[in-house]
């Protein structure tokens, strides 16, 4: 099954990986990271929709999400 | 074998027999003789000739040639020495050798291209930003501009710093015989730390900023500890008729050759002068002439500027020494006959 | 399962010190995916300008040579007649390339030197804290155009790539985008293409990347994406000017 594991402490919370995921399963965190932003973290109700397309990975400026199929 | 050569053809050949084999220039009289002749001679013996956009593109052309391991060279005057101080900087920072040569011309501005030592404060007290120094050498023959030009490879190489050649036009453009072979075997050594490709090895970097907390610091020290090795290991100067000498001349260059004739006609007439010339500006004999002044109280500073070397001998005289300067700047050239008076005013 | 998209092994397990929506670190992603690639990791030199660009050596597993500002392509002429079987690249933003470099990369490119540049152009002086670039556009407002950038005063953005494209020595001249996934992955293989001319022996060769500055620009990352898009691009259009094929040397 395709997933993404974003490292939350790398992330800046950018939303281009919200923004760019073609089945908007990506959000936002409510909780604050170790580097002080709010990360990105995969919608625990939608994420078994993920197609491993690595389009948010594309766009992740800081190399932070990793795609496996 | 001696062969008659001019003094910038001269210092050409020093290069190429020093191993350098990248020269990047951009014309300014009165130094075209040494492109000239390197755009002749690098492509025989392998090497590599541009004719950059500028002064500001040679200087970098050396820091990337150097960076790479190479032996790099470039020469120039006066307002192109001018423009390429960022680069001496960024070499001193980033700890890399070259070799530069500054045929001075007049200034300031556009000045003329006169003989002159215009350049001296600029070559040896900085120019450009930081707390740096060049190895500054100052040849006053034309052997000299062969042998000092291997030897500034050398000591650049040495203490991975720039390293220039300061010369005024008459040294760059009269002829003399000349030994055009080094003295010593010459040796390049291994560089390590130079830029390959991370090949069989960690990735290498060679830069200049160090913003952390106190880096910079550590790094000004590191680099203070060199040329505190410098002064204490590479200082150059002749000497001649100090032993028993009543006045000390200094001068460098082209003026300490008139003043040695000088010096002849006055000892003729009875009075016991005699020369200290500094072959290395930076690090600068202090301690000779501290040494010297202790029993000598009278110098006359002798310079084709308004007072420059003037400032260092005087902080590195004994207390009690009387220092007096005869200069010519913009071009003019002292006579024996104007030093001969000068020193027996002091009298 | 297996990995189907991991960090390129040249680029450094290190967090950036970009902004959250940089896409400079796309940029430096695209470089490592593409050296990773071509498996020229071990020969191959960066030399980063100054302003953003310079902490490549933190980035990239490479050898690196940090150069004065906008002296990069010139640092790379003399690294590259020293060692010419290495891949030597200067990656330099806009003020360093389009500003006080233009010289030495207009020379660098017109003698031919077989270099590659990767030129990010984001309108701004980003890291010195967003004044008016070369290549800010009319009406854009910085720090130094607090009223906007006015082309009576200012004059007008300039366009490297394409001005860059007429010289005889450039074997490749491209302008990408780093803002959508299509124009990301067009921009890889324009980075790939660019090395590959420089491997081939081809001659200058230039990336002209359209980057954002969305801290500078005071919008959001997001924001910024419709900024480069509706007004960066519509001025600096995207494409190829000059691809040369064979070693046509005059």
């Amino acid at each position: 099954m395709a997933h993404i594991v974003i490292d939350t402490n790398r992330c800046k919370g950018c939303y281009f990986c919200v923004k760019y995921c073609p089945k908007q399963i990506i959000t936002i965190s409510k909780q604050y990271n170790a580097i002080g932003y709010f990360p990105a973290e995969l919608s625990p109700d939608k994420k078994d929709l993920c197609t491993g397309c690595k389009t948010c990975a594309l766009m992740c400026p800081d190399t932070a999400i990793e795609v496996y199929k | 074998m001696r062969v008659l050569t001019k003094g910038n053809i001269a210092l050409a050949e020093g290069a190429i027999q020093a191993g350098c084999r990248y020269y990047f220039g951009y014309p300014i009289t009165p130094q075209n003789d040494i492109p000239e002749y390197l755009a002749k001679h690098l492509p025989r013996v392998g090497g590599t000739f541009i004719p950059a956009e500028s002064e500001i593109a040679s200087i970098n052309m050396i820091l990337g040639a150097s960076a790479a391991g190479a032996r790099a060279m470039t020469s120039s005057s006066g307002p192109g020495i001018s423009l390429m101080q960022e680069g001496f900087s960024y070499l001193a920072g980033s700890e890399l050798p070259a070799v530069i040569v500054n045929i001075m011309r007049i200034g300031p501005g556009l000045g003329g291209i006169a003989p002159t030592q215009g350049d001296y404060n600029q070559a040896v007290h900085g120019g450009g930003h930081g707390d740096y120094h060049n190895i500054v050498l100052a040849p006053a023959s034309c052997q000299e501009m062969f042998d000092l030009t291997i030897k500034a490879f050398e000591l650049a190489d040495k203490y991975r710093n720039p390293a220039m050649i300061l010369a005024d036009a008459m040294v760059g453009q009269f002829q003399e015989p000349c030994r055009l072979t080094p003295k010593e075997p010459v040796v390049i050594p291994e560089k390590p730390w130079a830029l390959t490709g991370a090949m069989g090895r960690p990735a290498q970097l060679i830069k200049s900023l160090f913003l952390g907390p106190g880096e910079m610091e550590i790094h000004n020290l590191d680099l203070k500890k060199k040329y505190d090795t410098m002064e204490q290991n590479e200082v150059m100067y002749e000497t001649r008729h100090l032993d028993d000498a009543d006045i000390m001349i200094i001068a460098f260059g082209t003026p300490s050759r008139i003043a040695k004739t000088a010096i002849q006609f006055l000892r003729q007439e009875g009075v016991r002068a005699g020369l200290l010339r500094p072959i290395t500006l930076f690090p600068f004999p202090s301690k000779a002439i501290h040494e010297y002044s202790q029993r000598i109280k009278k110098i006359l500073v002798v310079e084709m500027n308004t007072g420059q070397m003037l400032r260092d001998v005087q902080l590195a005289c004994h207390n009690g020494t009387r220092v007096y300067f005869y200069g010519r700047p913009g071009g003019g050239i002292p006579y024996p006959d104007d030093i001969m008076a000068q020193v027996k005013k002091l009298l | 399962m297996q990995a189907v998209f991991t960090r390129p092994k040249t680029l450094k397990d290190t967090p950036t010190h970009f902004c959250p929506g940089c896409t400079h670190g796309i940029a430096h992603r695209i470089v490592a995916e593409v050296i990773d690639e071509l498996g020229i990791r071990e020969k191959t030199i960066g030399i980063p300008g100054v302003g953003c660009c310079v902490f490549l050596y933190k980035y990239l597993d490479i050898d690196v040579l940090e150069a004065p500002h906008g002296r990069a392509p010139a640092c790379a002429t003399g690294m590259k007649r020293v060692l010419p079987d290495r891949i030597i690249f200067a990656y330099q933003g806009d003020g360093d390339m389009a500003a006080i470099g233009t010289s030495e990369v207009i020379h660098a490119a017109n003698r031919g030197e077989n270099i590659t540049v990767i030129y990010i152009n984001n309108s701004v002086y980003g890291m010195t804290g967003g004044q008016m670039a070369p290549t800010t556009l009319l009406g854009q407002q910085t720090t130094t155009t607090p009223y906007g950038r006015n082309f009576r005063s200012e004059g007008y953005p300039i366009r490297m790539a394409e001005m860059l494209a007429t010289l005889e020595g450039v074997a490749y001249s491209a302008r990408v985008a780093l803002h959508k996934p299509k124009y990301v992955m067009q921009a890889k293989k324009a980075v790939e293409k660019a090395f590959m001319m420089q491997i081939n022996e081809m001659g200058f060769s230039v990336v002209e990347m359209l980057s954002t500055c969305n801290t500078n620009w005071r919008v959001s990352p997001t924001e910024a994406i419709d900024k480069l898009e509706n007004e960066m691009i519509p001025y600096f259009p995207l494409g190829v000017f000059k691809e040369r094929t064979g070693k046509d040397f005059l």
